[in-house]
C-alpha cells in the first residue's frame, strides 16, 4: 500500500526569518525561526524546522533573484533528500483521491467521514458531489489527473480545521469588550448571544436608520462605534473578518435572503 | 423633567400627554377610559391619524370592561437587569436605570412597591453595587431586592448581601404571599479550572459561555421555600420573585432552572401562584398547570427570542432598533388582581405599551390576546 504526502515542501516554507507575516488570523500559527548568519546572508528554512541554508551575497532584507531562489530550494530539498533516504520516492506515488477503487473498496473500508454537526446537513447537500468536493462514495471511473482536484480528505479536515480556527477567532473577539475597541465595556454577544439577531444571511439590504444600502460588515462597525463606543474597523481589518466568519458560521443552512426585512 | 414651567414646546406637550396616557393605562376605570380616550383622540388627530386605528384606543378598548376579579387589589413596579458598570466607565447603563426610577416615581398614584429584579451590576464589583444602591435610593416606593447571578458570583454574594440582606425572604402585603428565591446558584464549575473571581464571574456574565452550570435553586434553597410555604393557607395568593424563569425555556442561554420540576411542584398545591422572573430581557409569558409566569424587561439591553424553546403563549416584543438605545428595554408594573392573580404591563420605552392578563394566560391564549408581534425573531 502506498502512502500519499501532500507536498507542499517549498515555496510557502522559505519563511525568512526577518520576514514572518503574523496577520491576526494567523497569531497561533507555529513558526520556526530559522537561526541568523554571522554574515548577514538570508537564511531560508525547510518547513521540517530543522534544515536550512544560506543564500550567498544576498543579505537580509534583499530579494535574491529567481535563479538565486530555486538553488537554494534544490539544496535544501536535496538535503532533505539525505535526512530522509527513500522517502521522496513514495511521495511522488502520490495517486488522486479515489486511489482505492472498485472491488478494493467494502463498505467497511469507507474512509471516515466527519459528522455534520447539526444544522448543517443541508449546506453539506449543496456541495457534495460538486467540482474539487470529494465524493463520500465515488461510483465509477472518477476523473484524474487535474492537478486542483487531487485533494484527499486529510486535506479537507485541515481546511476545516482552518476555517474553525478562524471562526474561533471571531468568536472570542466578538466576546471581548476590548478586542472590538469599545470603551464602555460593552461587548457584542452582550445583545447577540450567540451572534443571535444579526441575520447576516440578509444583508445586503436597505439599512433604514442609515438611509442607505448596507453590508454586513457595516452594521457591525455601527455597533462598534455607538453601543461599544469604539473605532470603526477597517473594511480590510481581520478582526473585522473574523467577526463576519463567527456571524455567518452560526447561520450556516440559513437561506441566504438577502434584502430581507 | 416634567416640571418645565413657563411656555412648553409642542413637543413637550406632546410626550406630556403621551407619557401621562401610557401611565394611566394600568389601571383604568370608566372615568378614565373617557379621560383617555381624549388624550389619545388627541394624540392622534396630532399625527393626522384617524382615531380607530390609534393604537392607544385599542389597548383601551381591550382594558374598558374589566371583570369584578380582575379589580386590582394593588399595584406594585418593578425595574429590572440594569447591569451597572461604574458610571466612570459606563454611562449608558447609568442613563436607562436612572429613567426607569424617573418612571416609577412618576406613577400617580405610587406602586406600593417596587421590584429590583436582580443584575443591578454587570460584573458584582462593590462599585457597581454601591451606585446601584445609591440610585435606588432615590425610588420614592419602597423597594424589595432580588440577587441575579451578574450580581453574586465575584464574591459569591457577600457584598449584595451586606447592602440588601438576605438572598432569600418573604413577604406579605394585603393578603398576598410574597416570596423571594435564589434561582441562579450554579454547581462548582470553577475550582477544578482553577479560576480567580473574576474569571468565575465573566463566564458566568457571558449568556452563551457554556463552561458555567446551569441555574438552579439548589437542595437548600427548595427546603427552605418548602418551610416558607408550609405555613401559608392553600388559598392565599401566591407571587414568586426569581431572577430566571422557573421553568426551562432555553438551556444554553441559562433561560433556564435546572430543577424547575421540583420547585413547581412545590408551588403547585397553590390555588393562584404568579412567577415574576428577570433574566430575559424581553416580553416572555407561560402557563404551566395553575403556575403563571411573566418575565421582566432590562433597562439596559434586550435580549433576542432564543432560537427554541419559547413558551407558546409568549406574544413576542418586536425586534429592537439598535439605533435607539432605550428601544425593546423599559420597566413595568404589576396589577394584583382581587382573584390574587396579575396582570403584568410591560412599560416598553418607545413603544405602545403591552399588557399580558392573567385571563389571557388561563384562557390558553383565546380570551383577551394581547397585540401580536410585527417584528418576530428569525
Amino acid at each position: 500500500m502506498r502512502v500519499k504526502i501532500p507536498l507542499a515542501l517549498l515555496a510557502a516554507v522559505a519563511a525568512i526569518s526577518s520576514g514572518v507575516i503574523r496577520s491576526y488570523s494567523r497569531a497561533e500559527a507555529p513558526r520556526h525561526d530559522a537561526p541568523r548568519s554571522p554574515s548577514g546572508n538570508v537564511v531560508v528554512a525547510l518547513c521540517d524546522g530543522e534544515t536550512t541554508a544560506e543564500i550567498a551575497g544576498v543579505k537580509e532584507g534583499e530579494t535574491p533573484t529567481q535563479a538565486q531562489a530555486q538553488a537554494v530550494a534544490a539544496q535544501l530539498m536535496a538535503e532533505w533528500e539525505r535526512k530522509n533516504p527513500g522517502r521522496w520516492e513514495v511521495a511522488q506515488a502520490v495517486q488522486p483521491p479515489e486511489g482505492r477503487q472498485g472491488a478494493e473498496r467494502s463498505a467497511e473500508e469507507a474512509p471516515p467521514k466527519p459528522a455534520p454537526t447539526p444544522g448543517q446537513a443541508a449546506a453539506q447537500g449543496a456541495t457534495a458531489g460538486g467540482a474539487g468536493g470529494l465524493p463520500a462514495a465515488p461510483q465509477g471511473d472518477v476523473q484524474q489527473g487535474h492537478t486542483y482536484g487531487a485533494f484527499s480528505e486529510r486535506d479537507e479536515r485541515i481546511w476545516k480545521a482552518e476555517t474553525d480556527r478562524f471562526v474561533t477567532q471571531g468568536h472570542d473577539i466578538f466576546h471581548d469588550a476590548s478586542a472590538v475597541g469599545g470603551t464602555i465595556g460593552v461587548s457584542c454577544d452582550m445583545c447577540h448571544p450567540d451572534g443571535a439577531n444579526t441575520h447576516p444571511e440578509t444583508y445586503p439590504k436597505f439599512q433604514v436608520q442609515l438611509g442607505r444600502v448596507a453590508l454586513l460588515r457595516d452594521m457591525i462597525n455601527w455597533c462598534i462605534q455607538n453601543p461599544a463606543r469604539g473605532k470603526p474597523f477597517a473594511d480590510d481589518d481581520p478582526k473585522l473578518k473574523a467577526i463576519e466568519a463567527y456571524l455567518l458560521a452560526q447561520r450556516k443552512g440559513v437561506p441566504l435572503e438577502f434584502g430581507k426585512h | 423633567m416634567r416640571r418645565s414651567k413657563g411656555v412648553k414646546s409642542i413637543e413637550t406637550r406632546h410626550y406630556e400627554e403621551r407619557e401621562a396616557f401610557f401611565a394611566g393605562l394600568a389601571r383604568l376605570s370608566r372615568r378614565s377610559f373617557l379621560k383617555l380616550a381624549g388624550i389619545s383622540a388627541g394624540i392622534a388627530f396630532g399625527k393626522g391619524l384617524v382615531t380607530p386605528q390609534s393604537f392607544q384606543l385599542v389597548e383601551v378598548a381591550g382594558a374598558a370592561e374589566p371583570g369584578a376579579s380582575e379589580k386590582p387589589r394593588f399595584t406594585f413596579a418593578y425595574i429590572s437587569d440594569t447591569h451597572l458598570y461604574e458610571d466612570k466607565l459606563n454611562d449608558r447603563f447609568v442613563r436607562a436605570i436612572l429613567k426607569a426610577v424617573d418612571d416609577v416615581n412618576n406613577l400617580d398614584p405610587q406602586p406600593d412597591f417596587v421590584l429590583m429584579g436582580g443584575d443591578l451590576a454587570q460584573l458584582g464589583q462593590k462599585p457597581e453595587l454601591d451606585l446601584g444602591a445609591q440610585i435606588l435610593k432615590s425610588v420614592k416606593a419602597p423597594i424589595h431586592m432580588m440577587v441575579g447571578e451578574h450580581d453574586w458570583f465575584l464574591d459569591m454574594g457577600e457584598h449584595w448581601k451586606s447592602l440588601f440582606g438576605a438572598e432569600q425572604y418573604s413577604f406579605d402585603h394585603k393578603g398576598v404571599h410574597f416570596v423571594t428565591i435564589m434561582s441562579v446558584q450554579e454547581k462548582d464549575f470553577w475550582t477544578a479550572r482553577g479560576m480567580t473571581p473574576m474569571e468565575r464571574m465573566k463566564t458566568v456574565a457571558g449568556l452563551d459561555n457554556g463552561v458555567q452550570s446551569r441555574f438552579e435553586v439548589g437542595e437548600a434553597g427548595r427546603e427552605w421555600l418548602k418551610n416558607d410555604l408550609d405555613k401559608v393557607d392553600k388559598k392565599t395568593p401566591l407571587v414568586v420573585f426569581s431572577h430566571s424563569p422557573l421553568y426551562k425555556y432555553y438551556r444554553n442561554w441559562n433561560f433556564w432552572t435546572e430543577d424547575a420540576d421540583e420547585v413547581q411542584a412545590i408551588l403547585r398545591p397553590f390555588e393562584h401562584v404568579t412567577v415574576i422572573h428577570g433574566h430575559t430581557h424581553q416580553m416572555l409569558s407561560n402557563q404551566i398547570g395553575n403556575i403563571q409566569f411573566h418575565g421582566m424587561l432590562s433597562t439596559a439591553w434586550p435580549w433576542p427570542y432564543a432560537p427554541e424553546g419559547l413558551p407558546k403563549l409568549t406574544i413576542q416584543q418586536n425586534r429592537a432598533d439598535p439605533f435607539d438605545q432605550f428601544d425593546g428595554c423599559g420597566d413595568g408594573s404589576i396589577d394584583v388582581a382581587e382573584s390574587g392573580l396579575v396582570n403584568a404591563l410591560y412599560n416598553l420605552w418607545d413603544r405602545n405599551p403591552v399588557t399580558i392578563r392573567a385571563s389571557y394566560l388561563a384562557s390558553g391564549g383565546t380570551k383577551d390576546a394581547p397585540p401580536r408581534t410585527k417584528l418576530a425573531s428569525y
